[in-house]
C-alpha cells in the first residue's frame, strides 16, 4: 500500500532513505519540521529533487542574486519577463518580443550522448515555448575532450546527431554555437543548448496557477519510466515483490510529439483557453504542480490516479518524479476545458484533467483515494537549504597568473612563421566545424538570415519591415581558468561583438554557467568571481541577464572542467537587409584592422597549440571600446560601408583573415603591422574587428571610426590570386590552407 | 488568373510554411491544406512538403501515405494535377507509388545539410518547363534519408525515358544512385525532389532563388492550358 498522510502521522519512526536520495541530515530534519510530522515516501521524493543542486540552486543561489541586482533596461526597453521566469522575454519592437534561453544537458549526454543531447534541445523549446512563444531557432554550445581521443569519437558523434535530430525533426534552424575540445571535458562534454522564441506582447504567458476551480491538465505524451532514477530507492521501500524494474536514468525524447505539441499549444494560446502554463523537465509532475501552485494564488488538488501512463506498474513516487519528456501542465478554466481538449485531439496530442485549483494554500495529491501528499507549494518549490559554500582563491593562482606566455619562444623567420601559422588555423579548436554543422538543418522556416559559420546567427522576425534578430554564444574557457573575473567579462565582450559584428544592437545574455564541484572552494570561487565579472560586465554594456543555468559537478576523474560561463547574446537589427557577413566578397575591397592589438599572448591558440601553456594573465578587456565599436557597426551597417565584419577572438588576427578568406573563396594580401609577427598574428587582443570595404567607403569608415576614438590600421586588401599574401614574410596557398583546415574532424570521426 | 497552389501540413511537416511563402513570392496563392481533410479546395496543383511527416516512424512517408488528403491527391494526379513532392513530400510520393524507387538512409550515415549544386536534366515536366535543359542551379539540401535507390531495370527506365529530372552535381551527397536527385513520372506532372526550392526563393535567405524556377514554371504550365 501506499505511504499515506494518516500512515506518516502514525508512524513516525519509521527509517526514511533520504541520504540515498541525495538529502543531508539537517535538510530531512528541516522537512519533518516544516510538515510536523515526518514525510510520506512521495513528499519525501519531491522534496528531495526539488531540493537538489539541479533544481534548487542550493549552493548558486546566493551568487546568482547578483544578476537580480541588475538594471532591467535594455537598449531597446524594459525587460517583460527576467530572471525567476521560464525564460527571460524582451521587447524587440512592431509589438513583438523575443524570448530565449540557454540550459546545459551536460551529464546525461556523456552516459547517452544521443538521447542526452537531443532531450537537452527538447526541454529548452519546450521552456520558451511555455512562455506563450512561437521557438523560432536553437543555437548549440559543445565541449568535448581531446578530438583525437578514443571515447570522443563515441560521444561526439552521438551528441551531434541527437541536437540535429532533435532541432530537424523540430523544423526549428539551428543558427550557430560553438565546438571547442580540451583535454578537461574528456568524462565531462558540455552540452548547451539555446532556443529563442518569438510571440507578441499581449501573448506573454507566465507560470501561475489562479482561480479557484480552475482545472489542471497534463497533456502530451503519458508518463512512463524514464529518467526517475532515485525514486525507484522509494518505490522499492513500499513495493516489494512486484515493484518497478529499475529505471534509467536517461530520458527518452519523441522530437515528433514535441512538434505537435508546439504547434497545439500555440493553438492553444491563440483560442485564449490557457490560464497558466509550464513544461515538464526536470522532477516533472513534482516540480510543475508546485510551482505553479505556489507561484499562484490558493491552492491545488491532483489525483495522482488520473495521470496517463506508458507503463501501469508505476507507483506513485515514481510518477511524481517521472521526467518523461514531451509533458506540459497547464491551468484552464473550466468553461474553456472542452475547447482545449478539441484543439489537442486535432494535433493527436492526449490531455487529461487531473486535478484542480483550490481556494486553500496546500498542494494536495492523493492517489487511491488516500492523501499520499499534503504541504505547502512554496516550501518544495522555493524554500529548499540555500547554501553559503566555502570559497578560497586558489593557492596555485598566483603560480599560474606569473607564467606568462608572453615569455614562449616566438616564430621570427619567414618559413617558421607560416608553418606557425598554418599549424594554428588548422589546429582542432580552430579548424572547419561544418563536420558538425552539417548535421543541422540552418534553413527551415525561411528566415535565417545568417547561420554558422558566421560571427552571429541571424533571425528574420517579420517580412513586412525586416525586423530581426542576431544571437551569438561564446566562452574562451582557457581564459576564465586564468582569472574567471576577467575570463567571464572577455566571453561577454566577445558574444557582445560577434552580435555587432553583423549589424545588430546588443541586447541581453542569457548565461550558462558550467563549472567543478560546488564542495571545492576553488570551484566556488572561480564560480563567485565569474558572476562578478558578469554582473559589472552587464552594468558597463548596458545588457541585463534575463536567466539562464548553472552546472556544477562538472568533472572528469576528479578533475574539474575549466571553468565554462557561456554567455548567449542577443540583438536587434531593424532590418536584416542591413546585415554584415564575415567573409571578404569583392577583389579589390579594402582590409582593415580596427581596434589595437597588444601582446596578449596569454591563454591564446597560439600558446596552447604551438607550447602547450596556458598561463599568465588574460587581456583585460575594455567595455567602453566594446560599446563604440559597436556603434561603429551599427553605423556602418545601417549606411552599407562594409562588404564585411569579423570579430578577432581565438588564433587572432590569423584565424581572422582565414575564415575571412575561405567563407567565399577569395584571397587576401597585406603588410602586417610593425613589431613583432607572432603578435600581430597571434595575439588575442579583445576589442578587435577585421573588416573589408570598397575603397569608396573609406574615408567615410575612417572618419566614423575617428568619431568613436577608435584606431583603423589598413592592412591590404582582397584579391583572386589564392594565396594568402603576408608581405615580406610569406605566401600560403588557401587551397593548401583549406585543405587542412577542414580535415581534422572528418578525419578523426571516421575511425 | 492567379493559380492556386496548395500544400499540404501533416503532423510533423516542417518546411509547410516555407513552401507558401514561396508560392506567394512567385505571384501564385498560397493554400494551406490539411493532412485529415480529404478536400483539395479547388486548387490548381499541390506540393507536399518537407519535414518529418508522423515521424517518419516505420519509414519515411510510409504513414502520410495513407492520410485522406493523400488518396484526393493520388486520384487527381491520375488525372494531370501537377504534384511536387519536396524531400519528404518525395518519399511519400514514392511509398503512394505516384513515383517509383525508394529514398534510403544516406550512405554517409549521418543528416547533411548543404547549398546542393543541380542540373535540371529535362525541362519536359510541369514543375521545370521554365528552365533550361541543363541549367545549373543551386538548391538546399537537408536530409536523412536521401539516397534514391531502385532496381537496375526502373533506373534504367528512368534513364530512358528522360524522367531523371535533377542530378547532383559536384558532390553526390547521399549516395543516390545515378546522382538522382529528382524525378518524375510518365505525365510530367509529379516530380519528387530531394533539394528544398521553397529555401531559395529569397537571396537574403539562401545561396540562390533559383526555386522560384520551379513555381514560375507550374503558372507558365496552368496559363498555357487556359
Amino acid at each position: 500500500m501506499a505511504d499515506t498522510v494518516t500512515h506518516a502521522v502514525q508512524t513516525p519512526d519509521i527509517e526514511q532513505p533520504w541520504a540515498e536520495l541525495g538529502l543531508k541530515a539537517d535538510e530531512y530534519q528541516r522537512i519533518r519540521e516544516i510538515l510536523g510530522r515526518r514525510p510520506t515516501s512521495c513528499e519525501l521524493a519531491m522534496y528531495s529533487v526539488m531540493w537538489s543542486e539541479h533544481c534548487s540552486y542550493k549552493s548558486s543561489k546566493v551568487h546568482l542574486a547578483k544578476f537580480g541586482a541588475l538594471d532591467k533596461n535594455t537598449p531597446r526597453g524594459p525587460l517583460l519577463a527576467g530572471i525567476g521566469e521560464q525564460a527571460g522575454v524582451v521587447d524587440v519592437g512592431n509589438g513583438l518580443a523575443v524570448t530565449f534561453k540557454i540550459e546545459s544537458h551536460n551529464h546525461p549526454s556523456y552516459v547517452e550522448p544521443y538521447q542526452g543531447a537531443a532531450t537537452g534541445v527538447g526541454g529548452i523549446v519546450r521552456d520558451i515555448l511555455a512562455m506563450g512563444a512561437r521557438p523560432i531557432g536553437v543555437m548549440d554550445a559543445l565541449r568535448f575532450g581531446p578530438l583525437n581521443a578514443p571515447d570522443t569519437a563515441r560521444v561526439m558523434p552521438g551528441i551531434v546527431a541527437g541536437v540535429g535530430g532533435y532541432g530537424n525533426c523540430l523544423g526549428l534552424p539551428n543558427i550557430g554555437g560553438e565546438v571547442v575540445f580540451d583535454a578537461s571535458y574528456y568524462g565531462n562534454p558540455l552540452v548547451n543548448a539555446l532556443c529563442v522564441g518569438v510571440l507578441k506582447h499581449e501573448d506573454l504567458h507566465l507560470a501561475f496557477a489562479t482561480g479557484t476551480g480552475n482545472k489542471v491538465v497534463l497533456y502530451g505524451a503519458a508518463t512512463g519510466g524514464d529518467g526517475i532514477g532515485g525514486a525507484s530507492i522509494l518505490a522499492s521501500e513500499t513495493f516489494e515483490a512486484d515493484g518497478p524494474a529499475k529505471r534509467p536514468a536517461v530520458q527518452v525524447g519523441d522530437p515528433f510529439m514535441e512538434k505537435l505539441l508546439i504547434e497545439c499549444t500555440l493553438e492553444l494560446f491563440a483560442a485564449g483557453v490557457i490560464v497558466g502554463i509550464q513544461d515538464l523537465g526536470a522532477a516533472g509532475i513534482s516540480c510543475a504542480t508546485s510551482e505553479l501552485a505556489s507561484s499562484g494564488e490558493g491552492g491545488m488538488h491532483v489525483d495522482l490516479d488520473l495521470v496517463p501512463l506508458r507503463d501501469p506498474t508505476l507507483a506513485p513516487e515514481e510518477i511524481l518524479m517521472s521526467e518523461s519528456q514531451e509533458r506540459m501542465m497547464a491551468v484552464v478554466e473550466p468553461q474553456h476545458v472542452e475547447r482545449f481538449e478539441q484543439i489537442c485531439a486535432k494535433w493527436d496530442v492526449l490531455a487529461t484533467v487531473i486535478g484542480e485549483v483550490t481556494d486553500g494554500d496546500r498542494l494536495i495529491i492523493d492517489w487511491h483515494g488516500e492523501n499520499v501528499v499534503d504541504v505547502d507549494p512554496a516550501t518544495v518549490a522555493h524554500e529548499g537549504p540555500v547554501y553559503h559554500r566555502p570559497l578560497a582563491r586558489p593557492s596555485w593562482i598566483d603560480e599560474l597568473n606569473a607564467n606568462s606566455a608572453n615569455a614562449l619562444p616566438r616564430a621570427t623567420e619567414p618559413d617558421d612563421l607560416a608553418a606557425t601559422f598554418l599549424k594554428v588555423v588548422t589546429s582542432p579548436n580552430q579548424a572547419d566545424k561544418s563536420w558538425v554543422t552539417d548535421q543541422y538543418d540552418r534553413y527551415v522556416r525561411g528566415n535565417s538570415v545568417l547561420a554558422q559559420p558566421e560571427d552571429s546567427g541571424m533571425l528574420r522576425l517579420d517580412e513586412e519591415s525586416g525586423l530581426g534578430i542576431a544571437l551569438a554564444t561564446d566562452c574562451n574557457a582557457r581564459f576564465t581558468l586564468l582569472n574567471p573575473y576577467l575570463g567571464a567579462q572577455l566571453a561577454l565582450c566577445e558574444a557582445y561583438r560577434n552580435v555587432a559584428c553583423s549589424g545588430a544592437v546588443p541586447v541581453a545574455i542569457t548565461d550558462c554557467l558550467n563549472f567543478g564541484s560546488p564542495e571545492d572552494p576553488d570551484v566556488m570561487w572561480q564560480f563567485s568571481e565569474a558572476i562578478l565579472g558578469l554582473v559589472d560586465g552587464c552594468t558597463a554594456l548596458g545588457t541585463p541577464v534575463t536567466g539562464g543555468n548553472v552546472s556544477f559537478y562538472n568533472q572528469t576523474g576528479g578533475a574539474n572542467i575549466l571553468p565554462t560561463p557561456v554567455v548567449g547574446m542577443l540583438g536587434v537589427i531593424d532590418d536584416v537587409a542591413d546585415r554584415i557577413g564575415s567573409g571578404f566578397v569583392a577583389v579589390g575591397d579594402l582590409v582593415l584592422l580596427v581596434g589595437t592589438t597588444g601582446e596578449d599572448l596569454s591563454g591564446t591558440a597560439w600558446a596552447d597549440v604551438m607550447h602547450g601553456h596556458l598561463g599568465g594573465m588574460p587581456p583585460v578587456p575594455d567595455f567602453d571600446l566594446e560599446r563604440r565599436l559597436a556603434q561603429v557597426l551599427l553605423a556602418s551597417s545601417q549606411r552599407h560601408l562594409l562588404s564585411s565584419a569579423h570579430d578577432l577572438a581565438d588564433g587572432g588576427l590569423a584565424q581572422a583573415l582565414v575564415e575571412s578568406c575561405l567563407r567565399h573563396d577569395t584571397s587576401v594580401a597585406l603588410d602586417l603591422p610593425e613589431g613583432d609577427a607572432c603578435v600581430a598574428l597571434f595575439s588575442e587582443t579583445p576589442g578587435r574587428v577585421l573588416v573589408s570595404l570598397p575603397g569608396t567607403a573609406l574615408s567615410a569608415f575612417r572618419e566614423l571610426c575617428a568619431q568613436h576614438g577608435l584606431p583603423v590600421t589598413r592592412l591590404g586588401e582582397v584579391t583572386d590570386t589564392g594565396y594568402l599574401e603576408i608581405h615580406g614574410r610569406f605566401a600560403l596557398s588557401l587551397a593548401e590552407v583549406r585543405a587542412y583546415w577542414e580535415s581534422p574532424i572528418p578525419t578523426a570521426m571516421r575511425h | 488568373m492567379t493559380a492556386r497552389i496548395g500544400v499540404v501540413t501533416f503532423p510533423g511537416s516542417l518546411d509547410d510554411a516555407d513552401a507558401l511563402r514561396a508560392v506567394k513570392l512567385s505571384g501564385a496563392e498560397p493554400v494551406p491544406l490539411w493532412h485529415a481533410s480529404d478536400d483539395l479546395a479547388g486548387v490548381d496543383a499541390v506540393v507536399l512538403p518537407g519535414g518529418f511527416s508522423y515521424g517518419d516512424y516505420l519509414r519515411c512517408g510510409a504513414i502520410a501515405r495513407f492520410s485522406p488528403v493523400m488518396d484526393e491527391v493520388i486520384r487527381r494526379a491520375g488525372q494531370g494535377l501537377p504534384v511536387l513532392g519536396i524531400c519528404n513530400g518525395f518519399q511519400v510520393l514514392c511509398e503512394a507509388h505516384l513515383l517509383p524507387g525508394a529514398l534510403i538512409r544516406n550512405d554517409r550515415r549521418t543528416f547533411v545539410c548543404r547549398d546542393q549544386l543541380l542540373r535540371v536534366e529535362t525541362r519536359d515536366t510541369v514543375w521545370t518547363c521554365d528552365f533550361e535543359d541543363g541549367q545549373e542551379i543551386v538548391i538546399a539540401l537537408k536530409n536523412g534519408e536521401g539516397n534514391y535507390q531502385a532496381d537496375a531495370e526502373t533506373v534504367a527506365r528512368l534513364e530512358g525515358e528522360n524522367r531523371v529530372v535533377f542530378r547532383y552535381l559536384d558532390v553526390n551527397p547521399n549516395g543516390s544512385l545515378h546522382d538522382i536527385a529528382g524525378i518524375t513520372n510518365e505525365r510530367g506532372n509529379v516530380v519528387g525532389l530531394m533539394p528544398h526550392p521553397e529555401h531559395n526563393v529569397e537571396l537574403l535567405t539562401g545561396a540562390s532563388i533559383d526555386g522560384l524556377g520551379f513555381f514560375s514554371s507550374v503558372q507558365r504550365f496552368l496559363a498555357a492550358l487556359v
